[in-house]
């Protein structure tokens, strides 16, 4: 599966990539005594270099700041994150999706050329962020997968628009929720398992923006992104947006899937001290992501010559909301200055930021981008409320530079 | 008892015995042999003994101390071991996570090893006080050219 000359950091792939026959990208990185064990054999995508596996079963890989230099994001880095294993042989033949739940008027199957031809198909661009990117910060640690910045994307997608589905099937009076169930399997191989079945309130799934999406940057989607039909509901923790959909439930309640409930996607509803136990009832699922930027040029490390200009850019995105400014700091936060931001290409798109910045003095700096949404919220600095699972952490990013 | 018999047992111990203290001699000397052709392992030096301990890792990723072998066999069949080297707790949170993985993961009843895992766990994957922002780290410098 693995298709271009893009290799990931792994000694795990590398050995992989080896019994295939590919050249080991990265080799001297393998930690001594190291012995392969491949866990799974196929590996059903193709990422660059660079991208860092966190975890190979499940694959879970993220983005370094650098790779997401692209306005749009492409396929080979795109961060993975998954619950459970990719499912094999999904076949756009036999694919269909069922809609059903309490607060539906009838259930209907629709296979994907029903899609297609019945209802008209939108391209959006939309940022799909992880609710756990930057959890390695947390302090104390958050148990999970330890995300540092790279896990979001913006890619464009294309689909039908949830709303024009569930409006076709009959939405009765009492509903208020859409949940999702998906082909991927529970790590403990319990086929009555779910690895993943959450969902998104009924006004967020009749939003313009929330696709059945059934093309990533004009493809089919690839396997390790949904193929061949998934949700995409832009600015939300991207586990909402349910890959490798099968079934979707217009439920009369919250939908009560697998990682509904307990600390998965939900915050405490009051802030809490860090290390706090709290109860289930008093966690609240997480809607809207916040404000956030990341610098994707230069990479950090960048060493300048004294008085050199150079261009700094990235994105900033802020959930359901716009960004109204990106500021920078080259004096750990004592001053700010303007950056130069666009508008997004549509709602829930990242927006594109620059400036130029020279550095009168030698010495190390630190360069940091704060973003501010059209509300007012502002990314801080340090590291935000500590939440039992690590969520949310929009604290601004940051690369070393040194003026020599 | 039949004497014709009896003899060809005879001669069948006496054979088999014959064949198997040959094959002992020869297997010997193959060892012997291969002992002596065997080339030198070259032990990489580590001056710092908990630096080693540190970078030696099995084959499934986990630091080599005393119960790793337990913690393999029972937290890596469901998950990568990377799910849980990339992770830092107190024994109390070790213990948690698998009595989570136990009510909703369809982890087993550790018995007897819970102990020696969680204590394993809480002595290589411990939580270190990192603040509220810590510095950046692991930075490769490079420089700067302009872009094309």
């Amino acid at each position: 599966m693995v298709k271009r000359r893009d290799f990931i950091r792994s000694s795990v792939l590398a050995s992989a990539a080896s019994l295939i026959g590919f050249k080991i990208a990265h080799a001297a990185k393998m930690p001594y005594g190291y012995v392969p064990v491949l866990s799974q054999q196929d590996i059903p995508f193709s990422k660059h270099q660079d991208m860092v596996v966190l975890n190979d079963r499940p694959w879970n890989i993220e983005a370094m700041a650098h790779l997401l230099d692209d306005r749009v994001t492409p396929e080979n880095k795109m961060f993975v994150r998954n619950n459970g294993i990719i499912p094999k042989n999904m076949d756009v033949n036999t694919w269909e999706l069922l809609i059903d739940g309490e607060s539906a008027l009838a259930q209907k199957k629709y296979r994907l050329d029903d899609l297609q031809s019945k209802f008209k198909s939108y391209t959006y661009q939309l940022t799909l962020e992880c609710g756990g990117n930057g959890r390695s910060e947390f302090n104390p640690p958050a148990k999970g997968n330890q995300w540092t910045v790279g896990a979001v994307s913006c890619a464009e997608w294309t689909g039908v628009r949830l709303k024009d589905v569930l409006n076709d099937v009959g939405i009765k009076d009492s509903a208020i929720y859409v949940g999702y169930y998906g082909s991927d399997t529970h790590l403990s191989g319990d086929s009555s398992k779910d690895a993943i079945s959450r969902g998104i309130p009924l006004s967020k799934a009749m939003m313009e923006e929330t696709l059945l999406a059934y093309k990533m940057n004009g493809e089919d989607i690839p396997l390790a992104h949904g193929f061949p039909v998934r949700l995409v509901a832009g600015g939300w923790p991207a586990s909402a947006s349910g890959k490798w959909i099968n079934r979707l439930s217009i439920r009369n309640k919250i939908h009560d899937g697998e990682k509904m409930g307990g600390s998965s996607y939900r915050i405490p509803c009051e802030s809490v001290a860090p290390g706090t136990e709290v109860n289930d009832g008093d966690m609240c699922i997480i809607e809207s992501m916040p404000v956030k930027s990341l610098i994707t040029y230069p990479k950090s490390g960048a060493l300048v010559r004294r008085n050199q200009k150079f261009e700094v850019r990235g994105h900033a995105w802020a959930g359901e909301k716009e960004v109204r400014t990106v500021d920078y700091s080259v004096d750990f936060g004592a001053t700010w200055q303007a950056c130069t931001l666009e508008k997004p290409k549509n709602r829930l798109a990242w927006q594109h930021w620059k400036t130029t910045v020279s550095l009168s003095k030698t010495g190390y700096y630190e360069l940091w981008v704060r973003a501010t949404d059209d509300q007012g919220m502002m990314q801080p600095m340090v590291v935000p409320g500590w939440n039992p699972k690590g969520y949310l952490n929009n604290a601004c990013h940051r690369i070393a530079i040194k003026s020599v | 008892m039949n004497k014709p018999i009896f003899n060809l047992l005879n001669i069948l111990i006496r054979l088999t015995s014959i064949t198997l203290l040959s094959i002992l001699f020869l297997g010997a000397f193959t060892l012997y042999l291969a002992k002596f052709y065997e080339p030198k392992r070259i032990e990489p030096e580590v001056a710092n003994s908990s630096l080693k301990q540190q970078t030696e890792v099995t084959e499934h990723d986990f630091i080599i101390d005393e119960g790793y072998e337990l913690v393999v066999a029972n937290c890596t069949n469901c998950h990568s071991a990377k799910l849980v080297t990339q992770n830092r707790a107190t024994a109390e949170g070790w213990k948690n996570t698998i009595v989570w993985m136990q009510e909703t993961q369809n982890l087993w009843d550790l018995g007897e090893y819970e102990d020696k895992i969680v204590a394993y766990l809480a002595r290589n994957y411990a939580p270190t006080q990192q603040g509220r922002r810590k510095n950046l780290e692991r930075v490769e410098w490079y420089n700067l050219e302009p872009e094309q």
